[in-house]
């Protein structure tokens, strides 16, 4: 009995200043986000009306899901590429593949985005060099565009798919693809009718993992982006500080957070958490 | 060993993704080197003035160590927050593990922007209390990466304390350990690798957070990450790119380090 009863106190004791941290710093303030949604600035449900008729806020929400559909597109089919070299290569190729993978994946974001626009901007490295060998006279307007903002989250995100896929492709029973080879079947025929089929939980993940932090994506696009193209979470911190409209920002950030954790659901149904490492 | 290589097609593409992920990262170094005071790249002649000014002016010094100083107290309460968790749940595997875990989690799965919606919610409403501790303080933003941290700290204890043998826990509890030596004497010593990796991560993600941050601060507290905000918006310095070079060669060098030092540990690693 008092081994029990210590138990549990000291499960609680253990636990308790997390959750209480918690629910006190991120808990009870997004409940706030919620009361300023509904009260502000006058109560009622003016700002989810204003989020249906807005063709500012719509034309937004629409890009945002166009970006997150192509870069999950890109960028789950470039991390499937240099994940196969990374699983299944030659220990060489392999520590170079790990190294392409994990440099980029512990630099900032910021660092990153930086590096895009050095490389894409009117007097960055690729128009600089295209002028000097003569190829265009007119800088390309590569950022400050929706183009820009692609570019950069997909290099953001490649390193994120890579994971799910990794672990997908680790757990494959390689005896199989042999067995295709040995039955006669192309490289080509086993890798599109043997491997990707059997990774198919790895690109769920993946493509899932990147549509999510797409959706709520405010750095790069505001770099890249240049103001011009604008995505759900700069709108939130433009209504939140140059508006300043907190219950139309705090009424898209719950509308982000439902959407975002109807996705999860979905995806939870078809992977379990663990596969996703 | 997969004796299955990929062929000329899948390397080909492969080469093509490295290239694409380093390509922005090596595109810092001329930048960082150009003589001009705006960004371009050099023509002919190379500078190092954009390394000098960041010795030199005493806003980057600044915030690198109010971003060290913010770094340092938000890691230290997220892991010792993240660590006691992970041993109440590992230790007396309550009920409803699965939904207070899911709870700690969340600020790890919620978009950025609505944890940074959130956090300014929180420190404004603290600001009206007291002037030290709020929006734009250093202690608010210390707390508010503490918040975005310890998920992530939790993660990795509660993955090296899965990874732990349970009966070296009931040997110590059978010879009457309390449950403090349990924890301190037993448990603890063995899952030292993950402690010290979840303090490294927590640092790490808070030196580099800029999503809430932005939210959160406005004159006061500049950290390091701010301030590169703020010189890539207006008018690009190229003090960035400098900055920008030290901070990847800094990357690969710990990654380098960390290989070298797993490799010789003999143990896996998670990322």
């Amino acid at each position: 009995m008092r081994g029990v009863l210590s138990d549990r106190m000291g499960a609680a004791l253990l636990m308790a200043p997390l959750l209480v941290f918690l629910a006190l710093a991120y808990a009870w303030p997004f409940l706030g986000v919620v009361k300023w949604s509904f009260t502000l600035p006058t109560p009622g449900l003016g700002q989810y009306q204003a989020l249906l008729t807005d063709d500012l806020v719509q034309s937004v929400f629409i890009r945002t899901l166009r970006i997150a559909a192509i870069v999950t597109l890109v960028s789950v089919t470039a991390a499937y590429a240099i994940t196969v070299v990374w699983v299944r290569g030659t220990p060489a190729q392999r520590l170079i593949a790990e190294f392409c993978i994990l440099v980029p994946f512990w630099i900032s974001v910021l660092t990153r985005a930086f590096g895009w626009v050095a490389l894409l901007s009117n007097r960055g490295l690729i128009n600089t060099w295209l002028q000097s060998i003569g190829f265009i006279s007119e800088p390309l307007a590569l950022v400050r565009n929706e183009f820009g903002v692609v570019v950069g989250m997909t290099h953001f995100l490649i390193p994120f798919a890579v994971f799910p896929l990794a672990s997908a492709m680790r757990s494959l029973d390689e005896r199989v693809l042999l067995a295709a080879r040995g039955l006669g079947s192309s490289r080509m025929r086993t890798f599109w009718e043997v491997f990707v089929p059997m990774t198919r939980s790895g690109i769920i993940g993946a493509a899932m993992i990147v549509f999510v932090f797409s959706l709520g994506f405010f750095v790069t696009p505001a770099i890249l982006g240049g103001g011009r193209s604008v995505m759900i979470a700069e709108l939130i911190y433009l209504r939140i500080f140059q508006s300043p409209d907190w219950g139309l920002g705090a009424a898209i950030s719950v509308v982000l957070v439902l959407f975002v954790s109807a996705l999860m659901a979905i995806l939870f149904r078809y992977v379990k958490p663990k596969q996703l490492v | 060993m997969p004796t299955y290589r990929p062929g000329p097609v899948s390397l080909t593409l492969a080469i093509l993704v490295a290239l694409f992920l380093l390509m922005p990262l090596l595109a810092v170094i001329p930048v960082s080197l150009t003589p001009s005071r705006m960004l371009a790249m050099p023509s002919g002649e190379l500078s190092l003035r954009h390394y000098r000014s960041l010795i030199e002016d005493p806003r980057w010094l600044q915030s690198i160590l109010l971003s060290i100083r913010i770094g340092v107290v938000s890691s230290a309460i997220s892991t010792m927050l993240a660590l006691c968790f992970s041993l109440g749940v590992w230790m007396f595997q309550p009920r409803f593990t699965a939904a207070l875990v899911g709870f700690v989690l969340l600020p790890m799965v919620v978009p950025p922007v609505v944890s940074a919606v959130t956090l300014y919610f929180l420190l404004t409403s603290i600001s009206g209390v007291s002037s030290f501790f709020g929006y734009d303080t250093w202690l608010g933003v210390a707390m508010a990466h503490s918040v975005m941290t310890v998920p992530f700290a939790t993660v990795l204890i509660l993955v090296s304390l899965s990874q732990l043998d349970r009966r070296i826990d009931l040997a110590a509890r059978g010879l009457g350990a309390s449950v403090w030596e349990r924890a301190t004497r037993v448990i603890m010593p063995n899952i030292k690798f993950g402690i010290v990796t979840a303090a490294l991560l927590s640092f790490v993600l808070s030196w580099e957070e800029i999503g809430v941050t932005l939210f959160i601060t406005s004159v006061n507290a500049i950290t390091l990450p701010r301030l590169m905000w703020m010189g890539l918006r207006d008018n690009i310095d190229p003090a960035i790119a400098a900055l920008s070079v030290i901070l990847i060669i800094i990357t690969v060098l710990v990654l380098a380090v960390r290989s070298v030092v797993v490799r010789v540990r003999g143990g896996s690693k998670p990322l």
